[in-house]
């Protein structure tokens, strides 16, 4: 066979290759969808989608109402972003813009040694330092408190934050710098006002992700959080969505266990609000 | 690249003819087959391996799905034999399915070393875990709030520790639930319960007796103290039984010899190094 003809069999054979990924991955997402809402239909129908999600009481197998564990994913989430996202986007403008390189060098391979401590490792880490500090600091009896979730989903979302932004930042033209700066504009000014904005869409995904790895976090909140099924306030314990699932699951069977399920599908439709809000938010930027 | 590919579906190929013969291996030979509580399964792969040693032929297969699961495998025969850790009531097996008890675990209560408190009553215990209790000093302790850790509702141990302390109640359509205050710590397992107890000055779990070290305190309950031989001799309360269900005409002769062999010297010996109470 010609070497021409040969190309064009490798060619062929790779298109293959990555349709065929392509549609393995999307099927994977698509049978987790199908399995999940199989499985937790069931509960849905018995206790009513309205009294699931509104019900404040979690007491199988007589009371199935996930208010408390949403109010608690969300509040932990919330705070993880309040305190992770400022300190991940200036850690990365400092990475990017304000460090000599070798400086940046260093502190960027700590980071992304951040990223690889399994979550295990910062649920024990809160609670042998983050757990007692809390008691001490608020003189409050159990320092297992969504204030604890807090500080653990923050610092495990800094690396993906800090990551994803840097990249955006170095990835901004340094045509759009010089220009500032030859106009007169001050360093800081040119990073808040031409920089960040230029980076908007990459630091938007390193923050959605953030949301995302922050909402699905299960081992560390486990530890930390107390997991008491009653409506999140900052210094009681609460319980997420993925606790709620990972706490129960093992023993569960009936009813109960198609709760669980259940709570993974409300898990799965939260997750997937967030994909369609970076997606808004992306396409807004580019249509502008 | 085909090449590359072609090898790899070789590879899927083989791989599932492999797992196809080892599935069809395994019912071949003697097998038998065990599920039920998380609690019993800990022991019961122990005791399986020993039997194997002297049974070579034979291949016990442990799988730990909870308590209610055991027994309604044990009921429906969907497994040889059954494992429950709380004791089981004659009106949920059915016909012909007997239960012999394995042996007995106990489950202390246990508090912070500092805490000065040394025995309770099992209403005073009940009232904290409902939330009626919310101070030491109503119990005999220091002026300081209660921290109170439980386990997660199906936990056999839970179910036990409930059924033990009436911390059960009904809901208007009937269904049994648990009267733990919401409110309560929810620790994933014995060792989570340990590590808040041993950690929280103000904290008390319960958790099963073998796990007891120097790191707590286990309260004497009604004046007894948490001991094997106070649970032997029935004296403490707080205890629950481990429970084999099976069905008594359909068993296979491995599975047969296997149950006699559970109640010899030997077995509740490692019943006994266990950390459990032997039944003999």
């Amino acid at each position: 066979m010609t070497p021409n003809m040969r190309q064009v069999r490798i060619d062929k054979s790779f298109h293959s290759l990555f349709f065929l990924s392509a549609l393995v991955s999307t099927f994977a997402v698509a049978t987790i969808a199908i399995f999940i809402f199989i499985e937790g239909l069931p509960a849905l129908q018995s206790v009513g989608v309205g009294n699931f999600v509104t019900g404040s009481s979690w007491n199988p197998p007589g009371y199935f109402g996930i208010l408390p564990m949403i109010s608690g994913s969300l509040l932990s989430t919330a705070g993880a972003i309040a305190i992770g996202v400022p300190m991940g986007l200036l850690t990365a403008v400092f990475l990017a813009e304000i460090a000599p390189e070798r400086v940046a060098h260093t502190l960027r391979t700590a980071i992304e040694l951040l990223a690889g401590i399994p979550s295990v490792i910062y649920g024990f880490f809160g609670l042998v330092v983050i757990v007692p500090l809390i008691e001490q600091v608020f003189n409050i009896p159990a320092g297992n408190t969504t204030l604890a979730g807090i500080i653990v989903l923050a610092i495990m979302i800094l690396p993906t934050v800090i990551t994803l932004s840097e990249t955006s930042l170095r990835a901004v033209p340094h045509t759009y710098r010089e220009g500032s700066l030859a106009l007169g504009a001050s360093q800081i000014f040119t990073i808040f006002k031409v920089i960040i904005p230029a980076a908007r869409s990459g630091i938007l995904t390193g923050v959605i992700l953030g949301i995302a790895r922050a909402i699905g976090e299960t081992m560390a909140i486990i530890m930390v959080m107390g997991n008491a099924p009653m409506i999140a306030g900052l210094l009681e314990p609460s319980r997420t969505l993925t606790a709620n699932i990972a706490l129960e699951m093992s023993y569960a069977s009936g009813l109960h266990a198609n709760a669980l399920y259940a709570t993974g599908i409300v898990l799965f439709i939260f997750i997937m609000l967030l994909n369609s809000a970076l997606l808004y938010l992306n396409r807004k930027k580019v249509s502008k | 690249m085909k090449k590359t590919i072609l090898s790899t579906l070789g590879a899927i190929g083989i791989a599932a003819t492999l797992v196809g013969c080892g599935g069809a291996e395994t019912q071949s030979s003697q097998s038998i087959s065990i599920s039920g509580s998380t609690s019993v399964t800990e022991l019961m792969e122990v005791l399986g391996e020993t039997f194997q040693g002297s049974h070579p032929d034979v291949v016990v297969e442990v799988q730990g799905t909870g308590s209610s699961a055991g027994i309604r495998a044990a009921n429906d025969g969907t497994s040889q034999i059954g494992m429950s850790s709380r004791s089981v009531a004659d009106g949920e097996l059915s016909e012909g399915v007997k239960k012999i008890t394995l042996a007995h675990d106990g489950i202390a209560v246990v508090v912070n070393n500092s805490n000065t408190v040394t025995n309770m009553t099992t209403d005073q215990i009940s009232a904290i875990y409902k939330g009626e209790i919310t101070n030491w000093n109503e119990v005999g302790g220091s002026d300081s709030p209660i921290v109170v850790v439980t386990r997660d509702p199906a936990s056999g141990t839970r179910g036990a520790f409930e059924d033990i302390m009436s911390l059960k109640m009904k809901t208007e359509d009937g269904k049994k639930i648990s009267a733990i205050s919401a409110s309560a710590q929810v620790a994933a397992g014995n060792g989570a319960v340990k590590t808040t107890v041993a950690q929280n000055n103000y904290a008390i779990g319960y958790i099963s007796l073998g796990s007891v070290d120097n790191s707590l305190k286990a309260l004497s309950v009604n004046g007894v103290e948490a001991t094997p031989a106070n649970i032997s001799s029935g004296d403490y309360g707080v205890a629950r039984p481990f429970e084999l269900m099976f069905k008594s005409d359909d068993q296979s002769e491995a599975s047969h010899a296997y149950l006699d062999w559970m109640l010899t010297d030997e077995a509740q010996q490692i019943v006994k190094e266990k950390g459990y109470i032997s039944v003999i």
